[in-house]
């Protein structure tokens, strides 16, 4: 068993990160992540030597880590809502140029400024792709603070397996809230091989290794979006994550992610007390998004209600996986609200009874 | 187009390809400084031995495909974004040597942030800075260091004070920076100017083994096809337009003691 700390989510993240072996963190200030940058400048350096530097600005960040991760490192950077967009032409580089890396998104209210409250407003940028061109990230959307933790490692390895970036898209109430955490060993840093394509110095048993996603001949570049579609369902097939409860014998199934499955899990259970059997199913990756789980469960299920902290976004990919066979809701708060429990019972109890009589 | 082959004996080969720059026909029109640039900064590799523990950053611009001739493991930026890249780079493997290589749009209008701060920070990574007060690549669009009345796509009436500003001297701003080791404007334009442009580029490769900050080599260059002019007329006008307004020399320059004590 690992150390158990009472630990805020972000600061839990921050420490993941140093015990999974970070060598180098690219941050910029913004509310409401500021303490993994915190964090890291006061705790990282000195325990394993690792790089921590506070860039100028997001852009500035994505493209220092686009850097060291070509230059075959272990690299993270983290951000809120409008630094995430700032973000985006650099995310579309990394993915273009297959670099391993991880980003981590503490989901804040908009658009624009918006407010620092928490929201789940850029599901649509995280999986649909916010930058430019046909690429894919690995989304991760843990749920408690343990998972804040735990998806940090789980988050590098997929990076690394499959030479793609993988974010960690949380919310402002995750990275605020504070909950018991058990943490692992630290990994040691210099036990990680440097990958062979990574622009170190050219040594003279090999070729010059080359980072860039510039494919000027139309036939190649066709070829290079080719095999990252192959890549794309190679992770598709391999790496779908979802936590399903009490869906066996239920009718009703609530869909919720992150901050909203822990309300969805309320509701479910309040509902079941009154007898009613409503289901659970909390996808853990947005992108690969478990479209399987969804379609299987509407052929048992009269209706699905789609609860997110937003205007309605992860809905249409519930839709997609139900496919026109059963009704499905929307229910979601914007602007930092967050349901209470008993509002989102109230909405299920009348979809449940239209969908049911 | 009549291939010639030229046939000489090994004793008469005077000037040859440096073992850094790879044996390909480069992208760029006859004339542009480029190709000059490329060689001396790859000889410059070559003849301190630290091939083998470089790392170039190309910009994005009319040197996009640098890493298609020099012989150096490289990464392609983002626009703008080349010292960004580089810090990235130098941060996390600190006894390396890495450059940027990028153009005056690149590194003194979408990029001067990154630029900025990257000096500021003292990286200890060398910039070279073409500035050829144009944008090749994109069809010689006005560039932050157009100069006053110069004529491009995009000032086709010439460049005004009034609409446009100055001509951005990012190079001497960049000298106030304490974060600056070594500061120079250099250009390509004739023999004796390109060995000194090259001697820059040597000192700037070389000092970043005492971290002691950034260097910043600045290279005037040329733009013949959309300048407008044929190749020696560019060369021409540099001088009498370009050179006036940069001119040529150092702008920060380490001690001795620096140097010896570092």
């Amino acid at each position: 068993m690992g150390e158990l700390r009472l630990m805020k989510g972000n600061e839990a993240l921050a420490e993941a990160a140093i015990r999974a072996g970070m060598d180098a963190y690219f941050g910029y200030p913004i509310t409401p992540q500021s303490e993994i940058l915190e964090y890291l400048t006061r705790e990282a350096q000195k325990r394993t030597q690792c790089t921590i530097l506070q860039a100028e600005s997001e852009i500035a960040s994505i493209n220092m880590v686009y850097g060291a991760a070509g230059a075959g490192k272990r690299v993270m950077t983290t951000s809120s809502s409008p630094g995430i967009s700032l973000m985006q032409e650099g995310l579309s580089y990394i993915a273009g140029a297959e670099l391993p890396c991880l980003l981590v998104n503490i989901n804040r209210g908009g658009p624009g400024l918006g407010t620092i409250q928490p929201s789940q407003g850029d599901y649509f940028q995280s999986v649909k792709g916010g930058g430019h061109g046909d690429y894919r990230l690995i989304v991760l959307a843990p749920a408690t603070v343990q998972e804040m933790a735990d998806f940090v490692e789980v988050g590098w390895d997929l990076a690394d397996k499959y030479r793609n970036p993988v974010l960690i898209l949380s919310d402002g109430a995750l990275g605020q809230m504070m909950e018991k955490v058990e943490l692992r060993e630290q990994r040691d840093r210099n036990a990680r091989e440097i990958p062979s394509w990574s622009t170190i110095g050219k040594t003279a048993d090999r070729k010059r290794n080359i980072i860039t996603s510039l494919f000027i001949q139309s036939e190649e570049m066709e070829q290079v979006n080719l095999r990252l579609q192959e890549k794309y369902k190679l992770i598709e097939k391999n790496e779908t994550r979802v936590q399903e409860s009490n869906t066996e014998d239920a009718d009703f199934i609530i869909v919720a992610y992150g901050l909203s499955a822990r309300i969805g899990r309320k509701v479910m259970e309040m509902l079941r007390e009154e007898g009613m059997k409503v289901g659970l199913i909390r996808p853990i990756t947005l992108w690969p998004y478990p479209y399987e789980a969804i379609s299987k469960a509407a052929e048992q299920v009269k209706g699905f209600l789609s609860l997110e902290l937003n205007a309605g976004q992860m809905v249409e990919d519930v839709r997609l996986g139900v496919n026109g066979r059963c009704p499905v809701g929307h229910y979601g708060r914007m602007g930092g609200i967050i349901p209470s429990p008993e509002e989102v019972v109230a909405v299920v109890k009348d979809m449940y009874s239209k969908t049911n009589h | 187009m009549q291939e010639i082959e030229h046939h000489y004996d090994e004793m008469d080969i005077v000037c040859e390809r440096p073992a850094t720059l790879v044996d390909k026909r480069m992208h760029y029109c006859p004339g542009c400084g480029h190709g000059v640039a490329h060689r001396i900064l790859m000889e410059a590799v070559g003849e301190l031995g630290i091939q083998e523990q470089t790392i170039g950053v190309a910009p994005v611009g009319c040197s996009v495909f640098a890493y298609h001739y020099m012989d150096v493991d490289m990464q392609e930026a983002a626009h703008g974004r080349a010292t960004a890249v580089a810090t990235g780079i130098k941060r996390c493997w600190p006894d390396k040597y890495v450059f940027t290589y990028q153009g005056d749009g690149d590194l003194a209008a979408i990029g001067t942030g990154e630029t900025v701060h990257t000096v500021n920070r003292g990286e200890n990574i060398l910039i070279v800075f073409i500035n050829n007060a144009i944008y090749g690549m994109t069809g010689g669009q006005m560039a932050p260091t157009t100069l006053i009345t110069q004529k491009t796509s995009t000032t086709p009436y010439g460049r005004e004070v009034e609409v446009m500003g100055n001509p951005l001297k990012i190079t001497e701003l960049l000298a106030q920076l304490p974060g600056a080791f070594y500061v120079t404007r250099q250009a390509v334009n004739t023999p004796v100017n390109v060995r000194r442009a090259k001697k820059a580029l040597l000192n700037g490769l070389k000092y970043q083994a005492l971290k002691k900050g950034t260097s910043v080599v600045e290279i005037v260059s040329n733009c013949p096809t959309n300048w407008g002019l044929r190749p020696v007329e560019a060369n021409k006008w540099l001088e009498e337009n370009m050179l006036p307004y940069y001119p040529l020399g150092d702008m920060k320059v380490p001690s001795k003691e620096e140097i010896e004590n570092a």
